[in-house]
């Protein structure tokens, strides 16, 4: 089964993640049991909370961090990045497995082939950036606002939607 | 719901999201695929889809959807326990008064009523923040591949160079919507 169609350009993500279908195919049979998709809505509801909680949903929150002034987002992401980057350096060292065994591998991110080197990060980037200053959540904290009883939200995911499907309307035409 | 939950509490444990969901099934912490799996779910004939739309959502894209199901009821059962927090009153004196003298009278909530709610959405302060800033992102984000989650977290953690100038995009779009937008925009708007 291929789930990239022949149209997609070969340096194309397959989904954020950018891991190769070979390395996918066995962990996606995985995922999909009923255990493995309770974890996940598990993983995911103890998130959403720590985003309500931590309140890093909020366009105040956002608004505090392009102004610089308090440590509360950046100490967010700089130390979830530490512990992130601390995990993934002990799961290399003890290669330790999946729960179905499989070795973990994360993919590098790919440069793009265009004359404009990294374009697709930069200026995506960029666009995003604008993007996230103006609704003040990007795609994570639009669920959880949108649980937490911000209706509007789900106009912000219906456009973000909308955002998407004129990417892949477009992708052929801008630089990757 | 008395006080945030400091940084240095949260953020660690945001971060440990990571190796879970990779130790759980190998995978990676990104949530704004999401959008695109939600787009290729659209029950529209595939000929009038993008090739980019066309796949197996169901099979490659469940775990993430359940996840982000997992966030929104995460969000209802914080806001139902706890009450809904009121960032706005607790965000910094300064950036308090920035945004009183841009014109925000409300700090209530997570995201100001006179920007944010089901009124706004039809008139063209809606129009801008969430429909623009929503597309903006859904946009930006599948143009970068990765979002905050994707590429601040996930990316920068694995030392990964493109997350990182992906990153330094997101904030130089925040800063410029920030500084020089705002400053323009808001006081029109609230007047």
């Amino acid at each position: 089964m291929t789930i990239i169609t022949k149209d997609a350009p070969d340096f194309e993500c397959i989904d954020v993640e950018q891991v190769p279908l070979a390395q996918q195919a066995p962990a996606l049979e995985a995922s999909n049991t009923g255990l493995a998709l309770l974890a996940y809505l598990l993983i995911g509801v103890a998130l959403g909370m720590l985003f309500v909680l931590s309140e890093v949903v909020s366009w105040y929150r956002i608004q505090e961090m392009f102004r610089f002034q308090s440590v509360h987002m950046y100490g967010i992401i700089g130390s979830a990045v530490v512990v992130a980057a601390a995990s993934l350096q002990l799961i290399k060292r003890f290669d330790v497995r999946t729960l179905h065994g499989e070795r973990i591998v994360v993919s590098p991110k790919q440069w793009g082939s265009s004359s404009l080197r990294g374009a697709r990060y930069w200026l995506g980037g960029t666009i995003f950036g604008v993007g996230w200053g103006l609704i003040g959540a990007c795609p994570g904290p639009m669920f959880a606002l949108v649980g937490s009883g911000m209706g509007v939200m789900l106009a912000g995911i219906v456009a973000a939607m909308a955002g998407t499907w004129v990417y892949a309307l477009v992708q052929h035409r801008l630089p990757h | 719901m008395t006080g945030v939950l400091p940084w240095y509490v949260a953020g660690p444990l945001i971060g440990l999201v990571v190796p879970l969901l990779l130790i759980v099934g190998g995978k990676v912490f990104g949530l704004s695929s999401n959008l695109r799996h939600l787009c290729a779910a659209v029950p529209l004939p595939s000929s009038l889809k993008p090739g980019f739309l066309r796949y197996d959502w169901a099979r490659t894209g469940r775990w993430n959807l359940v996840f982000a199901l997992g966030i929104l009821l995460g969000g209802a059962l914080a806001s139902v326990v706890f009450g809904e927090p009121n960032a706005g009153a607790q965000i910094s004196e300064a950036t308090q008064s920035d945004l009183a003298a841009l014109g925000l009278r409300d700090f209530s909530g997570l995201a100001p009523s006179q920007l944010f709610s089901m009124k706004s959405l039809v008139s063209p302060v809606g129009a801008v923040f969430v429909v623009l800033g929503g597309f903006f992102v859904g946009f930006g984000a599948r143009y970068a591949g990765g979002c905050t989650s994707g590429h601040a977290i996930s990316g920068l953690a694995a030392l990964q160079m493109p997350s990182l100038v992906a990153v330094v995009g997101f904030f130089a779009g925040g800063l410029l919507v920030t500084h020089l937008l705002y400053p323009i925009l808001l006081p029109v708007i609230l007047r």
